[in-house]
This record gives structure tokens, C-alpha cells and sequence, in this order.
């Protein structure tokens, strides 16, 4: 640490320059060292050390891309005409019956809730994403952000520096910041576990600092004549930002190789599965939102087989997340959503496939104060031509997405000014207490 | 055999020597200036526009900036209109230009080059179509684009355009228009009338009624439902078949087309049946003809304001970055007796055949256009204040494509365009699809005001695009400018006006030169015995182009 000037340096504002400026994680670390709490969870030992109700919330989302299957997977119907071949096992859950693809998760499901029910009015991929990721129905004139764009806007932690809201094994389909800026758009990895991508400066540090100070003097030109406009354009604090990054102590949360073959194998050898355990790292950290994206579920050919290979890589990466998160004390602080955009037709087409399916699809939720081995909603055995028919006890994503905000302390109704000048709520639903056990439901619902 | 190798390769490095050397002339001869046809003097346009702001500031109480120099407005002109930042050839081309109207003439010149037209097809595809790429059977982006292009380079009539996107029959090949309404497609039903209705009037009117397919509009009481469904019944007749987009005025049954809305809960049964009708000025509408014929007339309808009003507006953020109202498809409805801005822009295009190369020379010769973008005010109120009233020139992000294309260009001495060489192009095409994948595309919503994010500067800083295009290589500009400019003043001096279009100060112009000394001994005698280690200047050239393409005023329009 440097003179005691630099240590009170005031920590970062927007139009100062790295160059000159002591860092956040400089100070933070001196105050660390001075013996100063820090409340949230940080990289620092003592940070990371906090858990259960003193540790503010994270959202895991992992992503079933292309419509999974309710019928193959959460909601199962053997026996049935729309059952296909699939089989139904027993779980830890006394009331819960799994498909047979997933034999590890059924030995974590009494941690966690199925919600049977989900509906939908959008059967097209890119629509029905952009619902389920948002809780509203997409529209030409205003973008929506999604729920892990909101958690991060809503709930920013000033020790975290690399990005709060991450997407893993990202496809096409980024979860955006929306009406809230791009600036909240997840931050991707394409290939998680890997190195990543422009966070090494391609030159030696000497030089680094060069082009530094060069940049000082270019932006000092263009800023001391415009200093209102240059100050909002924030060109300066994404950059610092950016540095701070690209130096943190946090990136090693994007590496998995200190971790044990064993923890390896047991998420399993796939891009979702060290996705996975990358996000239990992320969350470890502080993150507040991760998304990990699984491809392939889009089985209008074939489905029974297209969702098998699916459910191999999905089952042995939620299961060891699952139990990892609770064995280190996580699970509590931690919301886990599995869900995808719909789900699949009860009819097989004569493909051997299933189609988009919104009119019911299933979804699991686990932590952060949700029921327990419970199942919510049920759908009909038989139906072969039923379309006009409807889950029991439906649930609507706006309440699901409702009820994981106030879970995580995001106010739902909460409004925000658009840039087309509409005030729009953060969710249209409200909070169920359905879905959270009761002491969370009566000290959420209640305050 | 072996003389004659010798030989073939003596010749092959000498031709690739003089290709380095022509390509890498810093001191680019002065091509002769554009002139201007006698037709297209606006000025009288300009200075209607002109007094309206001088007005406009007055009443406001507002702080104007002072005029930008000649070279800032050139950079502005060459990003909207190019999508990127000037070449050095064109910036000393326009520098050797002395006379007094050169940003005019330049104008009508930029308006000619192919850069315009296939740029502005590209944008203006995005506000017809957006970004999606669709159903690949009917609907063919490029085509369209193609078209656009082609009529970008004629300097077509926009009126004309908005007529036969609406209007298109035929195939999607073959008659590119066509391919507005085939994007619309339904899998396996038909059009989405909704979809079209909502498309149209926010891009030919500059107003959002989406939100009235569902019920009236929650905040302007002249849009209601039913009028969403009227216009969208417009819509009803078209349809998909092996001959492209046709009108079926009569269904399978030979019954007439009637457009049906069914209700949310309700069945068919229980469908309301809609007219075609249009929510205001039905006298504009024509009585006979194709139902797409008649709100392609009613839309382009010498009277209706808003058609003019839109695409005045659109062209403005196409100019400045950011429309003149926003969002650039929400426009207020126009008041009778009343001439802002967009009315007096509207009025001028409609006199000029409706051609947006009007547009663009009003927007480009007014006196807004050429405000600084440096402010003197003391608060961020008062800032502020200024940006609302126009009267400094606002700082706008640069779009995605204009961030690679400016890198692109600024990378290399001569222009970038359909002369250069292949290689080169085939790089740049690579490149900008590359860079768009991981920088992110900002889709339909283009105009929309947003900051840069900590990915996008992590790709600037160290990503493989800056580093190809900062480089000393053979054909890069750095490796131009290094080794074929007089001296170190030179150098800095030339790079950068290749990537930010000004020279530098003289604190910048020391700087650099300084830093360029690293490079090289203080006299021939210490080479010898110095033991102060000497920079590679070619890392040291890399270095500054660097620095150059991360600062501000790179990314941002000013």
C-alpha cells in the first residue's frame, strides 16, 4: 500500500482515470487489512465465508433451450397416449414421480418445487424466450430485461468486479438489460471454464501502461471541452471498469482448473456441466445472476431420443449443483430456475417428434426459500386433441418471476421510467405465497 | 530454370513493392472538387430550416455552441453517410478544396458514391424489416437491401419506394420489395396483417399504435382499436403462393376476402368481420382498387403529414445518431397551422420529389448540423438544456458497424470501397461480420440512446481487430504513415488525422513525438554506447494507433 493519501483516495468516479486513481480492489483490500467488515460477499475469504440468511440472494438459471419436453422430463405419463415411452421413477419427494432420465435429480428432489403448470401464448422460439425470460409478451416497441438483468440493476454489489450478470454457454438469445440499457446485458461465455476471451492485455505491462497514459492525454483533450456530455457518455468509467476486470483476483471464479477431477466428473464432461459448475463459482463470488444455456432440446424428429441425450448432460450437472450448493451452506441464498421457452406437444408427431408446445410446460425452482419436495399444477393424461384444455392450478410466469424478485428483496412493482417515456412495473404478477415456504412466504408477503 | 525463378521472383517483390509504395502515399493528390447541378441549390430550404432553430433558441433562452471546424463536420458526414471515418485520401482531397461552400459540394458527391447507397440501404432495411433474416424460402434480406441500394444510387423517390413496399406483388427474387410483406409470413398461416399494419405505420408515419391490436392506446386518445384493425384489414388479401405476394380478393370459396378478428376466450363462430378503413382523411383514400394499392396512396397522400413528418425525422437520426423526436417512431400528431422543424424538412422533401437526398442536404447544410460539440455551460442543467433545444451538437455512440467500419478505414490510407483491392475487401467483410457477432448488434432499436458495455471495451482494447488493424504491416496504415512521413510530427500528425479526423494539440503532438523518440538513438554516436534501451518503433506506432482507436472521441460522434 502506498502513502496514506493514496489509501483515502476517494475509491472511483466517473470521469476519473485509472491512471491516476487508486483502485477499488486496492482499497478495499486495505481495509480489509485494517480490520474494516465487510458486509457482502466479496472474493476475500471472510466475505466469501458468509452464508444462509446473511448472504444477500443469486439466481441461477439454467436454460432449456428449444422447448424441452415437460412429458420426458419434470411431468411424466407413462401409460398415457401423449406419455410417449418414457418411464416414471421415484424421488425423494414423496409426491414427486420423475422421468426416468433423470435418475440422479430424483435423488434431489426433495429440495426442491415443480411447478407442472406454466403457461404461455407463445409458441415461437425467439417470442416464446423472450417471455419466459422477461415475463412479458414481447413487443415491437419496447425491450423488457430480463429477471437476471433486473437482479443485477436492482441489487449491485460495489466489491464485485467482474460482471453481476453472466451467461454461460451462451447461444444467440442474450439475456439483454432491455429498457434498462445494454449495460446490463449479460456478460457471455461462449465456453465456460476456458480462458476468456480480450481479458489479457496483448502486450507487456510496461507497455500497457504506456498506452495508458496516451490515453489519458487523448481523452483529457476531449473531455476538458465537454464535460457534461463527456462525463455521460460513461466511455471513461466502462473503460476503468474494464481494466479493474481484467486484473481481478474474481476472474479465477471463470476457471475451474484448481477444482478436483472428481467435482469435474461429477458435473460431467460438457460445456453445460462446467457451465454449471462455473456458476457455482460466479455465485461463490457474489455474482448476482448467472444464466447457463443447454442447447438441443428442439426434438421435432425423434424426441423420446433428442431429449435423452439431453436429460444425460442436463441430469449429473443440476444434481451435483444442487448438491454442492448445499453442502457449502448456499442453497439458501441461491434461487436454482430450470425452465425453458414451452414445452412439448402431448401428441408425437409422425416424425417420432414432439412440436412447440406453450399451452402447459413444467419448470423446477430450488432455494432461496421455495417449497420443498412439492409439485404445483397437474395436466391432463390423455390429451390428443387438446388444445383447448388447461393445467389445474396454473401458474403464470409473471407470478413466478413476481414472487423470485421479492424472494431476492426486488420490489415487482417497483416502476421504472422507459426511454419511450412509459412507466413500466418490473413484473405484472404478483408475489404467490404458494410457492414459498411458510415462514418466507409470511415475512416476504407480509413486509 | 533457375535464372528464370531468380527472375520471376525479382519481378513478383517489385510488384509488390510498388503496390506498397502506391498504396502507402501519405501526400494523396487532390482529386477535383465535386460540383453542384444548378437543380439541387437548396439554400433557400436551408435557411427556412435555419431561422426556425434561431427562433427556437431564442425562445428557449438557449446557450448555442459555436460552429465546429470544417474537418469535424467532414468525419460527421462521412459516419452517417459511409458508416465510417474518413480516409486520409479523402481527408487531404478535402483539405486541398479551399472554396468556401466544399461541405455542399461534398455532400453531393458523398450522395453519389456506392459507400452512401449501400449503406443507407442497410439502415434504412432495418427500419422496414428489422434484423431478422426469416423464413429463408420467402423472404430474402439481401434482396431487398439490394434494392434499396440500387434505389439509393438513383436517388428514387421515397414516396415511390413506400408504394411499392406496401403494394409488392410477385416473387421475393424477383421483385425485392415484396420481401415487406414477406416477412410477415406466419409458419403455415399465411401473413400477419397485425404484424404489417404496426410495421407500416411506424415506419412510414412515425407512430406507435401496436399496442392498439389489443385495445385503444392507453395514453393518446386518437388511436383506438379499431383503427388498428381497420388498417390492419389493408392486409387481408395478400398472400403467399408459388407466384410470390399476390391479392386474392376472393377466398377457396370464391367468397369474398373478409378480414376476421377473433377475440381472446371467444371461437370463430364468434369472429367480428372488419372493413378496410383508414382512422383519419378517409377523402385521401382512393375508391377503387387493390386493398394495398389504396393505403399505399392514402399513406404517401400529398395532404398526409405524417408520411413527410417520419421520414424527415428518420433521416435526422440516420445524420445526427439520435432523431429530432424520440423515439424516432413515436412522432406527436402534426398540428394544423403549425411548422416546426419536421414540417419545414417535410415540406422541402415533398417539393423535391420526395427524394432523401433532400433531406439529407437540408439536414447536412443547416446550421444545427454544424454546432460544435464542445459546450461552455457551467451546470449539467444546463448542458442539459442545450442537448433538449438542439443547439450543441449532442454525443452520440457510435453504431456497432460504424465502430468496426471507422477501425477498418482508419487501419488503411485510401479509401475502403468497391475500387479497393479484393483481399482487402474480403478482409473487411470478414471482419465487420466478426466484430458485430461479439460486439453485439443493437437491432431494430438503433436509434436508441445507450452507453457502451465493459465487453465492448474489453474487445476494443484487446481484442484481435485493433490489434490486426494497429499493427505495422505491409498495408496497414501505421506502416504508411511510419515509414513514409517526413518525420516524427508527421507521424503523429497523420495518424491522427486517419483516426480521429483532427490534428493533435501540441500537448498531444509532444506526447507522442516524445514517445516516438524512445525509439530511436539521440545521435548516431550513443547508438554505440548508450545503454538506454531503445523502443521498437514499429510497437511504438502500434501503441498510438491504439491509443487513438480507444479514446472517446474514436467511439463517439461529435
Amino acid at each position: 500500500m502506498g502513502s496514506s493519501y493514496e489509501c483515502f483516495a476517494f475509491p472511483r468516479a466517473p470521469n476519473m482515470t485509472s491512471t491516476n486513481l487508486v483502485s477499488r480492489r486496492t482499497l478495499m483490500q486495505f481495509l480489509s487489512a485494517c480490520g474494516v467488515s465487510l458486509a457482502l460477499p466479496g472474493m476475500s475469504a471472510r466475505a466469501a465465508s458468509r452464508r444462509r440468511e446473511e448472504r444477500p440472494k443469486s439466481l441461477i438459471t439454467l436454460w432449456m433451450n428449444g422447448g424441452m419436453s415437460q412429458l420426458e422430463t419434470w411431468d411424466p405419463h407413462p401409460g398415457t397416449p401423449s406419455g410417449g415411452d418414457v418411464k416414471d421413477i421415484v424421488t425423494t419427494a414423496k409426491d414427486i414421480r420423475l422421468s426416468e432420465m433423470l435418475p440422479q435429480l430424483a435423488e434431489q428432489m426433495a429440495s426442491c418445487l415443480l411447478i407442472r403448470s406454466l403457461t404461455s401464448k407463445e409458441g415461437d422460439h425467439e417470442r416464446g424466450s423472450m417471455f419466459v425470460k422477461t415475463g412479458y409478451r414481447p413487443e415491437p416497441t419496447l425491450k423488457y430485461p430480463t429477471l437476471g438483468a433486473i437482479a443485477a440493476h436492482e441489487l449491485p454489489d460495489p466489491r464485485i468486479e467482474i460482471p453481476q450478470h453472466v451467461a454461460l454457454a451462451s447461444d444467440r438469445i442474450v439475456p439483454e438489460g432491455g429498457y434498462l440499457g445494454n449495460q446490463w446485458d449479460a456478460f457471455r461465455v461462449f465456453n465456460p471454464g476456458e480462458d476468456l476471451a480480450n481479458l489479457s492485455a496483448e502486450v507487456s505491462k510496461e507497455r500497457q501502461a504506456d498506452r495508458l497514459k496516451g490515453l489519458s492525454v487523448v481523452s483529457r483533450q476531449f473531455e476538458q471541452r465537454r464535460q457534461f456530455g463527456a462525463k455521460a457518455t460513461l466511455h471513461q468509467n466502462t473503460l476503468d471498469r474494464a481494466l479493474e476486470m481484467m486484473t481481478s483476483d474474481q476472474l479465477k471464479a471463470f476457471r475451474i482448473d484448481d477444482e478436483t477431477s472428481a467435482v469435474k466428473t461429477a458435473y460431467g464432461n460438457s460445456s453445460f456441466g462446467r457451465g454449471c459448475l462455473v456458476a457455482r463459482r460466479l455465485i461463490e463470488v457474489g455474482v448476482r445472476s448467472v444464466e447457463v444455456n443447454l442447447s438441443g432440446f428442439d426434438t421435432h424428429v425423434s424426441n423420446h431420443e433428442g431429449q435423452f441425450t439431453q436429460a444425460r448432460i442436463l441430469d449429473p450437472a443440476i444434481s451435483t449443483l444442487l448438491k454442492e450448493l448445499r453442502d457449502r451452506d448456499l442453497l439458501d441464498s441461491t434461487i436454482v430456475l430450470c425452465i425453458s421457452e414451452f414445452g412439448r406437444t402431448p401428441q408425437i408427431n409422425p416424425a417420432g417428434g414432439r412440436d412447440h408446445w406453450p399451452n402447459w410446460f413444467s419448470c423446477m425452482i430450488a432455494g432461496g426459500g421455495f417449497r420443498e419436495g412439492t409439485v404445483i399444477g397437474s395436466t391432463p393424461h390423455d390429451i390428443l386433441d387438446g388444445k383447448t384444455a388447461a393445467p389445474k392450478d396454473p401458474v403464470l410466469v409473471p407470478e413466478l418471476y413476481a414472487t423470485i424478485m421479492a424472494v431476492m428483496g426486488i420490489d415487482p412493482g417497483k416502476e421504472i421510467m422507459t426511454p419511450i417515456g412509459r412507466p413500466m412495473r418490473f413484473s405484472d404478477g404478483k408475489p404467490s405465497a404458494r410457492l414459498l415456504k411458510d415462514d418466507v412466504a409470511s415475512a416476504i408477503i407480509r413486509s | 530454370m533457375r535464372a528464370v525463378a531468380v527472375l520471376f521472383a525479382l519481378g513478383a517483390a517489385f510488384l509488390v513493392f510498388k503496390v506498397v509504395q502506391i498504396a502507402g502515399r501519405v501526400d494523396v493528390v487532390a482529386a477535383a472538387p465535386p460540383t453542384i447541378a444548378e437543380e439541387q441549390q437548396i439554400d433557400a430550404s436551408v435557411a427556412r430550416l435555419n431561422d426556425w432553430f434561431r427562433k427556437h433558441w431564442e425562445k428557449e433562452g438557449a446557450n448555442v455552441a459555436e460552429p465546429a471546424d470544417d474537418l469535424t463536420v467532414f468525419r460527421r458526414l462521412s459516419l452517417s453517410l459511409f458508416g465510417a471515418v474518413p480516409s486520409l485520401e479523402d481527408i487531404r482531397t478535402f483539405e486541398a478544396d479551399t472554396q468556401p461552400d466544399r461541405i455542399d459540394r461534398w455532400v453531393v458527391q458523398m450522395l453519389q458514391d456506392s459507400r452512401y447507397s449501400d449503406y443507407f440501404a442497410e439502415r434504412l432495411a432495418r427500419s422496414l424489416v428489422g434484423v431478422e433474416q426469416g423464413a429463408f424460402i420467402v423472404f430474402r434480406r439481401d434482396r431487398l437491401t439490394s434494392w434499396l441500394a440500387a434505389q439509393m444510387r438513383n436517388d428514387a423517390s421515397w414516396t415511390e419506394m413506400t408504394r411499392e413496399l406496401i403494394a409488392a406483388e410477385g416473387l421475393w427474387t424477383d421483385q425485392p420489395a415484396a420481401n415487406f410483406i414477406t416477412m410477415a409470413r406466419i409458419d403455415d398461416d399465411g401473413l400477419d396483417e397485425n404484424k404489417l399494419a404496426g410495421r407500416s405505420v411506424r415506419t412510414f408515419l412515425g407512430q406507435r399504435i401496436d399496442c392498439a391490436q389489443c385495445h385503444d392506446h392507453p395514453f393518446d386518445p386518437e388511436w383506438k382499436q379499431a383503427d388498428f384493425e381497420g388498417l390492419a384489414a389493408f392486409f387481408s388479401q395478400a398472400a403467399i403462393s408459388l407466384g410470390g405476394v399476390t391479392d386474392y380478393p376472393l377466398d377457396d370459396e370464391q367468397q369474398d376476402v373478409v378480414y376476421k378478428v377473433t377475440d381472446p376466450g371467444m371461437s370463430d363462430a364468434d369472429a367480428r368481420m372488419i372493413p378496410a378503413a383508414v382512422p383519419f382523411h378517409s377523402e385521401w383514400l382512393p375508391s377503387h382498387g387493390g386493398l394495398r394499392h389504396r393505403l399505399a396512396d392514402w399513406i404517401t397522400h400529398k395532404d398526409n403529414r405524417r408520411f413527410e413528418r417520419a421520414i424527415a425525422n428518420r433521416m435526422w437520426g440516420f445524420m445526427f445518431g439520435k432523431p429530432l423526436h424520440e423515439p424516432v417512431d413515436d412522432l406527436p400528431h402534426p398540428v394544423d397551422g403549425e411548422q416546426n422543424a419536421l414540417d419545414i424538412l417535410g415540406a422541402e422533401f415533398r417539393a423535391g420529389d420526395g427524394r432523401l437526398s433532400t433531406l439529407i442536404r437540408m439536414i447536412a447544410l443547416s446550421d444545427v448540423f454544424r454546432l460544435s460539440s464542445e459546450s461552455t455551460t457551467a451546470t449539467d442543467e444546463d448542458y442539459t438544456a442545450q442537448i433538449r433545444a438542439w443547439s450543441v451538437f449532442p454525443l452520440v455512440r457510435l453504431r456497432p458497424e460504424q465502430v468496426i467500419g471507422s477501425l477498418f478505414q482508419a487501419g488503411h490510407i485510401r479509401n475502403i470501397d468497391q475500387n479497393s483491392n479484393p483481399l482487402i475487401r474480403v478482409q473487411k467483410f470478414g471482419n465487420e461480420n466478426d466484430f458485430l457477432n461479439e460486439y453485439g448488434d443493437l437491432g431494430d432499436d438503433e436509434l436508441l440512446q445507450q452507453v457502451g458495455t465493459i465487453p465492448q471495451a474489453l474487445l476494443r482494447m484487446n481484442g484481435r481487430f485493433t490489434a490486426d488493424l494497429s499493427k505495422v504491416d505491409m498495408l496497414t496504415a501505421a506502416n504508411q504513415i511510419l515509414n513514409l512521413s517526413p518525420d516524427d510530427r508527421a507521424v503523429v500528425e497523420n495518424s491522427y488525422l486517419a483516426c480521429l479526423c483532427r490534428r493533435p494539440t501540441d500537448e498531444e503532438r509532444q506526447f507522442f513525438t516524445d514517445m516516438l523518440n524512445s525509439g530511436k538513438p539521440a545521435d548516431e554516436n550513443e547508438s554505440k554506447t548508450s545503454t538506454k534501451p531503445i523502443r521498437d518503433r514499429a510497437e511504438i506506432m502500434q501503441d498510438l494507433f491504439w491509443t487513438l482507436f480507444n479514446s472517446p472521441e474514436f467511439s463517439w460522434n461529435h
